[in-house]
């Protein structure tokens, strides 16, 4: 398709916030707060004078003009005009996917990498429905995704029209917002407001579902279209009395505790982060989310908080006098049980959504606004007051949480079946891989280990399913990011269960030379239900077991489906071919990987808080608490 | 528990009822009423609705709804700084032997006869609701036949307007 008219030069510097455009000013002035870009139209905003086009070629060039290049989607009968024009873009890479899960767990990966939206495309009905965990996943770990759909015709919307679903309806409660477009003419804008509330504020998904006839009616388009969102105007600066007020307690705490969540990641905040940390000489926890905002390897990193987090992590929060929550939001795997929480700290609460403020433990401080812009101004505000009240000495703090970190570290021990430990494997997955790797999980005791003993120094290297949990996250996820960062080794680390929700997407990264590596923690059962069923329901292994492992019928069996795949696939079983098979899987970059690790199925994840306890009960293994000192 | 009324200024799209009234159902509110009407902007819409929460959910709830892009506002209405008012039709058997009884009982409480059949009146009412279980209670001896009633409409009292402010800072 022909790009129309040429690009304006002067609109072309407006991608500079700082020299702003006739065009962008006038749209700027719609919104209010202080935006770090000059236009609220995300993309190089070129100018595009009206030109005829249908809805369909409207809605391939708005992407285009979104700055979009890569779409994960599936094609069916109420997105096909949309496909057609698709066919012609060079600008939009299309990734034809097996699953249109598959689409939707492929742009989040793409968007957790990249920190561009990433796009999926289905058909109405049991395409758009097909999205539906993915959509739920991305508005949990607030991704920003924007799925686009097809619908029928608006003329049969409501008399039960083949493949129709009331895909608006059903999303509702899973996306920042949604969209049903019946009017071609609508469709520039709609994109528009739909890529940048997927982006700004609190990041989500949008769904923009597009009737058939308003892709085939005619519409005349035009760039930039006008923002008109009255209603949303998302805080981005901290409140300077607030800023000040949250300086003021920590240089009065004595145990203070930085409790980093994922969205310093989603504000691409590590470097301020780290400002901030430094600053204040602070332990820092970070969640699931948040693994690889603040180095491992750094002095001042005590671990990962919650039901499966170290020790010293874990401890660090619940004995501290005040939290500075970082983009965190209270999660119940993070807190236990939520009365017993931290008992006797204060709470500094930073966030760009207010209604996580105060929603599950009372704020003391709140702070709404970007971390971007927040961690910089309460570095400066922490360092003005340390200079004029006195930095606390936290020796004392730091000496009790060093010897939690010694004593407790994160470890395993060997099953004695004599199988490979799962740990073990993940360990040198990570070691041997590194910190410039991109590490992607499923959800289970795979998950929970690639977070222990993968050493993360970089955000945006972790990508997971952390607050929906969605079993079979992995593959199509890593695939996503392997789109983003081309030039990255992603592996996907999965289990042998959730390796078969959504392996079909391994066609996808053989056909397009998407060369991802999974790892299959293969344990042969459904791990973390079977650990449960093991500590609480007296080992009755209720349809946990997947005979897919050691001395199994092994089906499928793994090697041959990643062959029949188009996939290279190794086997490893023992302790010491793990890392020349490790090393083998490095080298292969032709083609997808998949590494079949048989390992114990007896393997546990520990430290554990049991659920339903509070978090000074955390478990270093079964039955075993820590020794607490007297003074603890 | 307690009864709180919420003024919602909304834009006036397809589904931003649905949108707001799910909300108050994902968080296990109970509405008491909803009532839902155009303002003096051409494309606002305000919905005005009474719930039961306890004061921390109710802000809990607040700010989930200034969430959705559709809202551009949201206001509690306290009962001693603002006006409020239902709207009650009734239908009341009346025959002629209990007519006079019926309508002098509706003067009272300012009411009009809107409907007169030879065994029925239809009454309209407005008034706090307080006022119009009042009226209702002394109807009911005559034999109510059939009750509508509008959700609550509140107004903040004094010059302010909710959209005035909601657009300039806009």
């Amino acid at each position: 398709m022909s790009k129309g008219s040429p690009i304006s030069p002067t609109l072309m510097a407006s991608k500079a916030p700082a020299a702003a455009g006739a065009v962008t000013k006038k749209a700027a002035a719609k919104v209010v707060s202080a935006t770090s870009s000059a236009s609220p139209v995300p993309g190089p905003n070129n100018s595009v004078d009206a030109i005829g086009m249908s809805g369909s070629q409207a809605i391939v060039r708005s992407l285009e003009e979104l700055g979009v290049d890569d779409v994960f989607g599936l094609p069916g009968g109420a997105i096909l005009p949309t496909y057609d024009p698709l066919m012609d873009s060079d600008r939009i890479n299309h990734i034809l996917v097996r699953h249109e899960q598959g689409a939707g767990h492929a742009a989040q990966g793409y968007a957790m990498v990249t920190g561009r939206p990433g796009v999926c495309i289905a058909t109405s009905g049991p395409g758009a429905t097909n999205l539906v965990t993915a959509i739920a996943d991305a508005h949990m770990d607030s991704v920003p995704m924007v799925c686009i759909t097809g619908q029928v015709a608006s003329s049969v919307i409501g008399t039960d029209a083949f493949q129709e679903a009331d895909i608006v309806g059903i999303t509702m409660p899973i996306t920042k917002h949604s969209y049903l477009v019946t009017d071609p003419q609508d469709i520039p804008r709609v994109m528009a407001e739909a890529f940048h509330l997927a982006t700004t504020g609190r990041p989500g998904p949008v769904l923009v579902d597009v009737a058939k006839d308003a892709q085939v009616g005619p519409m005349t388009f035009s760039w930039p279209p006008k923002i008109d969102l009255p209603g949303y105007r998302p805080t981005v600066k901290g409140h300077p009395k607030q800023i000040r007020e949250a300086a003021r307690l920590i240089a009065l705490a004595q145990r203070p505790v930085l409790y980093v969540g994922g969205g310093v990641v989603k504000a691409h905040g590590s470097a301020e982060l780290m400002e901030l940390a430094e600053v204040t000489g602070a332990p820092v926890t970070t969640t699931l989310t948040a693994r690889g905002a603040f180095p491992d390897s750094h002095e001042q990193h005590v671990g990962m908080p919650g039901m499966h987090g170290s020790v010293s992590a874990v401890t660090a929060l619940q004995q501290a006098d005040l939290l500075v929550t970082l983009g965190a939001r209270f999660d119940d795997r993070v807190t236990g049980v939520l009365s017993s929480f931290a008992p006797n700290a204060k709470v500094i609460h930073a966030d760009v959504d207010p209604a996580e403020i105060s929603k599950n433990r009372n704020a003391d401080v709140p702070i709404v606004g970007s971390l971007k812009e927040i961690l910089p101004d309460l570095a400066k505000a922490v360092a003005e007051e340390f200079e004029k009240a006195g930095q606390p000495d936290l020796g004392p703090w730091w000496s009790q949480l060093n010897r939690l970190r010694d004593t407790y570290p994160l470890g395993w021990t060997d099953p004695e079946d004599g199988l490979s430990s799962p740990e073990n494997v993940i360990k040198q997955v990570g070691a041997l891989t590194g910190p410039e790797g991109v590490y992607v999980a499923g959800v289970g005791q795979h998950q929970m280990w690639a977070a222990q003993f993968i050493k993360y120094e970089r955000p945006h290297a972790w990508l997971n399913s952390a607050g929906l949990g969605t079993m079979g996250y992995s593959i199509p996820a890593a695939m996503g990011a392997k789109v983003g960062n081309p030039d990255r080794t992603v592996w996907a680390i999965d289990g042998d269960g959730c390796f078969q929700m959504t392996n079909q997407e391994l066609a996808t990264c053989a056909i397009n030379n998407i060369p991802i590596k999974v790892a299959i923690i293969n344990n042969s059962s459904l791990g973390m239900v079977r650990q449960w069923q093991t500590l609480f329901y007296e080992g009755r292994y209720s349809n946990t077991d997947l005979n897919t492992g050691h001395n199994t019928r092994r089906i499928p069996d793994f090697v041959k489906l990643a062959e029949a795949y188009g996939c290279a696939g190794l086997r490893c079983e023992r302790d010491e071919d793990i890392e020349a098979t490790i090393k083998q899987a490095l080298e292969i970059n032709d083609r997808p990987v998949v590494v079949d690790f048989v390992v114990s199925p007896n393997s546990m994840v520990w430290p554990m808080v049991p659920a339903g306890v509070s978090n000074d009960l955390i478990q270093i293994a079964r039955n075993m608490t820590p020794q607490w000192e007297e003074e603890d | 528990m307690s009864r709180h009324t919420l003024s919602v200024l909304v834009e006036d799209k397809p589904g931003v009822l649905t949108r707001v009234a799910g909300l108050f159902a994902r968080r296990a509110f109970n509405i008491h009423s909803l009532a839902v009407g155009p303002t003096e902007i051409t494309g606002m819409s305000r919905i005005t609705v009474v719930v039961d929460a306890e004061g921390d959910l109710l802000e809990q709830v607040t700010k989930q709804l200034n969430k959705l892009i559709n809202v551009i506002k949201i206001v509690e209405l306290a009962s001693d700084a603002s006006v409020q008012r239902d709207h009650i039709m009734v239908k009341v058997r009346a025959d002629a032997t209990t007519r006079l009884q019926v309508t002098q009982a509706a003067d009272l409480f300012r009411a009009s006869v809107i409907d007169v059949s030879t065994d029925s009146l239809i009454i309209e009412a407005t008034g706090v609701a307080e006022k119009l279980s009042a009226l209702l209670a002394v109807l009911e001896p005559f034999g109510i036949r059939e009750i509508v009633q509008s959700g609550t409409l509140a107004i903040g009292r004094g010059a302010k307007s909710m959209s005035d402010r909601a657009l300039r800072s806009a």
